[in-house]
């Protein structure tokens, strides 16, 4: 019984780390090994690829472009949704509802329709290729997001909470960042968890805002994968270094991970 | 919860409205305008009507598109949610093994999507990759760049082995809501495994259940990047899903009237599926 319960997670698991093992194994190799032949680990390890990565700018830029944007995407949508998922948890104003179910299409608007205008709005405004526009851009799908967690989070806090403090004479401002913010920073956590994830993840829109200046490193691998030749080591290197951010927020947020995922709705 | 009534908490909404609207209502317009109107180029526009709304609607390529995107959603949905609730079920509740497993199964999540394309690309190459020197090496031919069921079997590893997580995570934080109360009651009972399963654990797990559906469905439908980057929509046209094949007629040959139709359409499809959820969702939440 025991034995058959430990089963499939540790297949499940097995199952998932091959594809990575994969990658790390190439990553360590040089290219003559790659295509020379098949094994199973590398028998000439090598550093190399990655110090390329590291000592050439168009490469480790692209890692500080990333981080740059998807930092401001993740302060922008937590801090606007904060007090919006308050009003809806808190309040029932005209259209209130409609206006959760319209900020929730956002999330389900595939960002292939959006990719043209995107690029179109943003040259208009002047701010193609800078990380903002990464940033903004990406708060189409992250805002919603965050307010429906946030909201999540915010329905499980007793409403006594704010009218005692409203009775013991904290203005809105006073007790929404001395009382509120602390008492859901569990779901604050986890809202920005989730702004990273899908930020950190999405292509297709940050490369159609950038080209040189904020070239995120998701789109320096795919020039390198085709003008540069088939150079899989390097390509493996770089995609294990993107495995890293993740893997540290993901440690930060373990607690409450499985919460977050269900929209702090369990 | 009760609410009150209060017309101002409108001014709280504000910020957010105002970055999704710039985000979602000028480029949704912009489209919208491509879509009944025709272009030669150096922005001279004449307008078109609904031409191109009939013209994609009655297109066998995007029938096509449509129907392999259909399949494809359904055939993950399938495979991903009892697989997810099947690992939730049987995963460790308490200890310090639920953080690993939980750390390990959220790794997936957190690659950017054009990696895990390259990184399913290097897995199962025939010549240099693991899975496909595994399948060659037990007899099957086996070569996803050529063969279009390889390509499509491969595609739905990939995303089973991408999105699984989610449906475990979210089951998973179904499971451990249910009180320790309502299994000794069960054993009480004398309550099969099957009995409890049925009768405790799927009804506790039905809200979350909706929202993987949901997230699933929604993920599932837009997907461009992994396959992309791992068959490029090939071979022939044989992987080429919605998105896929949208970005071709709008980036690829600069089509816009029938890219923007064809979006309007897609989109229309996307939300149409997901408002029936989010109704259900919502009714849920009400009782």
């Amino acid at each position: 019984m025991n034995f058959k319960k430990w089963l499939l997670p540790t297949v499940y698991i097995l199952f998932l780390m091959l594809p990575i093992y994969w990658l790390l194994n190439m990553s360590f190799k040089t290219t003559n090994e790659i295509l020379g032949g098949f094994s199973l680990y590398p028998e000439n390890f090598t550093l190399e690829n990655y110090i390329v990565i590291f000592t050439d700018p168009t490469w480790y830029n692209g890692y500080i472009n990333s981080l740059i944007y998807v930092a401001m995407n993740t302060v922008i949508s937590v801090s606007v949704a904060l007090p919006a998922a308050y009003a809806f948890s808190r309040y029932r104003f005209l259209g209130d509802k409609h206006l959760f179910f319209w900020l929730l299409t956002n999330r389900m608007a595939p960002p292939a329709v959006f990719a043209l205008p995107f690029f179109q709005l943003y040259s208009a405004v002047e701010l193609f290729d800078t990380h903002l526009a990464v940033a903004l851009a990406h708060c189409l799908f992250n805002i919603p997001l965050a307010v429906w967690i946030l909201e999540g989070f915010m329905s499980g806090v007793p409403k006594e909470l704010d009218e005692t403090a409203f009775l013991d004479g904290y203005s809105f401002p006073r007790f929404f960042i001395r009382i509120f913010i602390p008492t859901i920073a569990a779901g604050i956590g986890v809202a920005m968890f989730f702004a990273f994830m899908y930020s950190w993840v999405e292509l297709l829109l940050a490369k159609t805002l950038t080209s040189v200046a904020a070239k995120p490193i998701a789109a320096t691998m795919t020039r390198t994968a085709s003008t540069a030749g088939y150079q899989l080591g390097l390509l493996a290197a770089a995609g294990s270094l993107t495995i890293i951010p993740g893997a540290f927020v993901i440690y930060f947020v373990r607690n409450y991970i499985a919460k977050g995922f269900a929209m702090g709705r369990v | 919860m009760s609410k009150t009534t209060n017309q101002k908490a409108w001014i709280l909404v504000i910020p957010v409205i105002v970055l999704v609207a710039f985000n979602a209502l000028i480029p949704l317009m912009t489209v919208v305008n491509y879509s009944v109107q025709e272009t030669f180029g150096s922005n001279v526009f004449f307008w078109e009507g609904i031409k191109w709304f009939e013209e994609v609607l009655n297109s066998s390529r995007f029938h096509e598109s449509f129907l392999r995107q259909i399949f494809f959603t359904g055939t993950i949905l399938a495979i991903e949610i009892p697989l997810g609730i099947a690992v939730a079920l049987s995963m460790p509740k308490k200890g310090p093994w639920v953080s690993v497993c939980l750390v390990l199964m959220a790794l997936p999540l957190l690659i950017p999507w054009n990696v895990v394309g390259a990184m399913w690309n290097i897995f199962a190459l025939p010549d240099i990759g693991l899975l496909g020197r595994m399948i060659n090496g037990i007899g099957i031919d086996y070569n996803f760049t050529q063969q279009p069921v390889a390509a499509w079997m491969t595609t739905i590893a990939m995303d089973v082995w991408h999105w699984t997580s989610l449906v475990v995570l979210l089951a998973y934080a179904g499971l451990c809501s249910i009180p320790d109360a309502y299994y000794q009651a069960a054993k009480i009972d004398g309550a099969s495994a099957w009995a409890v399963f049925w009768h405790i654990q799927l009804p506790k797990m039905k809200r979350v259940l909706t929202i993987a559906i949901l997230l699933r469905f929604m993920d599932s439908f837009m997907i461009y990047t992994e396959p992309f980057v791992l068959t490029g929509g090939g071979p022939g046209n044989t992987t080429t899903f919605l998105s896929i094949d949208l970005v071709k007629i709008a980036l690829g040959q600069f089509d816009l009237g029938p890219a923007a139709a064809m979006s309007l359409i897609y989109f229309f499809i996307v939300l149409l599926v997901c408002w029936i959820f989010y109704t259900l969702m919502m009714r849920d939440e009400a009782e």
